[in-house]
């Protein structure tokens, strides 16, 4: 049976947020009289996730999904209720509870700004605990993995956000972690070096049967990397499952755009009892349930003369959008 | 075993943050002339004949502020601008969460940026030998080795005393305005400006109880060969290093439970 490695009871976390009305009048206001109000950003959430799996966590902006992350791997201080991740309470940071993890964040680096990458790498290695052998051995496989070369001996102001990427990957792995935290680590890439990246994690999962938590507002991270999603919606989980049922919740019927060869084949598609959406000459677009898919495609393909037929999968962000607005999703 | 582990970590970071602090070798020239306070603090002394009111020569006194000027060469410290940035932007945040407490880091900055220092230092130590040959000395051996510990030791108090006030970030997020406010008293007191014997004798006993003559004045006076009591002096920077590091210590256990990763 596959272990929990991270177990989340009724956590929550509070803010104090200060406040200032707009204009002179405002700012005298706040600095005789500063206004904080306490703000609950998580409220009493609960989950698990098992070892070795790829877990999205999905939300609109401000919904609390960083917050998360950073208290599962102990960046922040819980206002409420336990976290344990691999057996550690993370806020404790102790140091075998450190070299388990890894926190990846998009929009920031831990690179030493002025010089190559390979020096930042020996550094963490160090840092790990690492000797030099290993961190040469550690260096190679991942730069492989991640298809960099040149680039660990260009200092890092130089290089391209993807390569820039590329290394804060290698550096935040060079101890081989067993969880890693990920926040919108695609954030501003291009298609190439999400897709790259996306490969790169498959692949690392995939090897090392690490356990990978992932935000990201990219639906195709989301889709080629999670099996199962978590939904915050204010602060609060409104859907906590497998990916694929998600959709078909929230998307329960598939277009099928059908072009019969003759006109007289079209109406007689048209009065043969499917839920038609419209109808162009012969060509002609129904709605079929996701469950019944296959008998209606055969239904239609043996007793209709037709020259062509497309599958129309409604956009997974249109249908993850909906997700983000709502708060329940009863599944 | 371990103390190899620690000795890995400790010498790759400085050397990393070393080859960092050659990227910026025009600008450390820069601040070692910066420090020149010392140098215009002799004149004023000197063409005012005020060296006469506290009975040191002048040849004492120009010795005095050129090992003042040294001793803050290697004791600047700037870890509260560095740790209030990283805290606002939220740089500091991988760190926290790797095996190395982040003040580590900035520890080996700082050393790293003496290294880096030092031949710049030596460079105006010969231009004001050139001006002034009538200083020139040679400390014995033993005199060396403890102002060069006294100095160390006058770095890691300010170290600790700038460290403490750094993780007041935590909660007032411009703790920088609060090291202004010491700065006030270390340019004043630590002998910078003057020696701590020119103080009338009353002001003086309370300025000893405080750890700014510690941080120039003592190390200074060891270096350039006037008369100090040694014992004392490296006691008292011993014990002030005990009494900051625990505080360190606490305020940045509490400091990190306030933490709210801002800006990452």
């Amino acid at each position: 049976m596959v272990q929990n490695i991270i177990d989340v009871r009724n956590l929550s976390k509070s803010f104090d947020i200060s406040s200032k009305e707009p204009g002179l009048k405002g700012t005298i206001k706040h600095f005789f009289r500063r206004q904080t109000k306490s703000l609950k950003v998580i409220k009493d959430i609960s989950f698990e996730i098992k070892e070795g799996e790829i877990v999205g966590f999905l939300g609109a902006n401000g919904a609390g999904k960083t917050t998360i992350l950073k208290m599962l791997c102990g960046l922040i201080y819980p206002s409420e209720g336990s976290i344990l991740v691999s057996g550690y309470l993370p806020f404790r940071r102790k140091e075998n509870f450190l070299k388990n993890i890894t926190l990846i964040m998009g929009q920031k680096q831990q690179l030493i700004w002025d010089l190559p990458p390979i020096e930042s790498f020996y550094l963490n290695a160090a840092i790990y605990g690492l000797d030099k052998f290993e961190a040469k051995k550690r260096i190679k496989k991942l730069s492989e993995m991640l298809e960099i070369d040149e680039e660990l001996f260009i200092p890092v102001r130089k290089l391209s956000l993807g390569q820039r990427m590329k290394s804060e990957l290698l550096a935040a792995l060079i101890h081989e972690p067993n969880i890693l935290f990920l926040d919108e680590p695609t954030l501003g890439l291009d298609i190439n070096a999400q897709r790259n990246l996306r490969k790169f994690l498959q692949n690392y999962n995939k090897e090392t049967n690490a356990t990978i938590c992932l935000t990201s507002h990219y639906m195709k991270d989301i889709t080629s990397l999670c099996k199962r999603v978590i939904c915050v919606h204010e602060g609060e989980i409104s859907y906590d499952g497998k990916l694929d049922l998600l959709l078909k919740k929230l998307s329960p019927v598939k277009e099928i755009i059908i072009v019969c060869r003759s006109e007289e084949d079209a109406i007689k598609l048209e009065n043969s009892g499917f839920t038609i959406k419209n109808k162009i000459k012969n060509e002609i677009t129904i709605k079929i349930d996701n469950n019944s898919i296959t008998s209606s495609l055969k239904t239609i393909l043996n007793n209709f003369d037709i020259e062509d037929l497309f599958i129309n999968e409604p956009p997974v962000d249109e249908i993850i959008g909906k997700v983000l607005i709502k708060k329940d999703y009863d599944i | 075993m371990i103390s190899n582990l620690i000795n890995n970590k400790i010498f790759t970071l400085l050397k990393v943050q070393y080859s960092n602090m050659l990227e910026y070798r025009v600008e450390i020239a820069l601040w070692a002339i910066s420090g020149i306070i010392p140098f215009f603090m002799l004149n004023i002394w000197t063409s005012n004949n005020l060296n006469e009111s506290i009975n040191i020569s002048d040849v004492l006194l120009s010795r005095y502020f050129l090992c003042a000027f040294f001793v803050r060469q290697f004791s600047v410290v700037w870890v509260v601008f560095s740790f209030e940035e990283d805290s606002l932007m939220g740089k500091v945040s991988p760190y926290l969460i790797q095996p190395l407490n982040p003040f580590f880091r900035y520890f080996a900055q700082h050393l790293a940026e003496q290294i880096t220092r030092f031949p710049f230092a030596l460079i105006i130590a010969f231009f004001f030998f050139i001006f002034n040959p009538e200083t020139i000395w040679i400390p014995n051996l033993s005199i060396l080795i403890l102002s060069i510990l006294s100095t160390f030791l006058s770095f890691l108090i300010q170290f600790l005393i700038q460290s403490i006030v750094a993780c007041l970030c935590f909660w007032t997020e411009k703790a920088s305005s609060i090291e202004r406010l010491l700065f006030i008293p270390t340019l004043f007191l630590s002998g910078l400006l003057a020696p701590v014997v020119s103080f009338p004798e009353y002001v003086k006993s309370w300025i000893y109880l405080t750890p700014f003559p510690y941080l120039i004045d003592f190390p200074a006076n060891l270096l350039s060969g006037n008369e100090t009591n040694i014992r004392g002096g490296l006691s008292m920077q011993i014990l002030w290093i005990f009494l900051l590091f625990p505080l360190f210590k606490k305020i940045w256990s509490e400091g990190t439970k306030k933490y709210t990763a801002m800006g990452s």
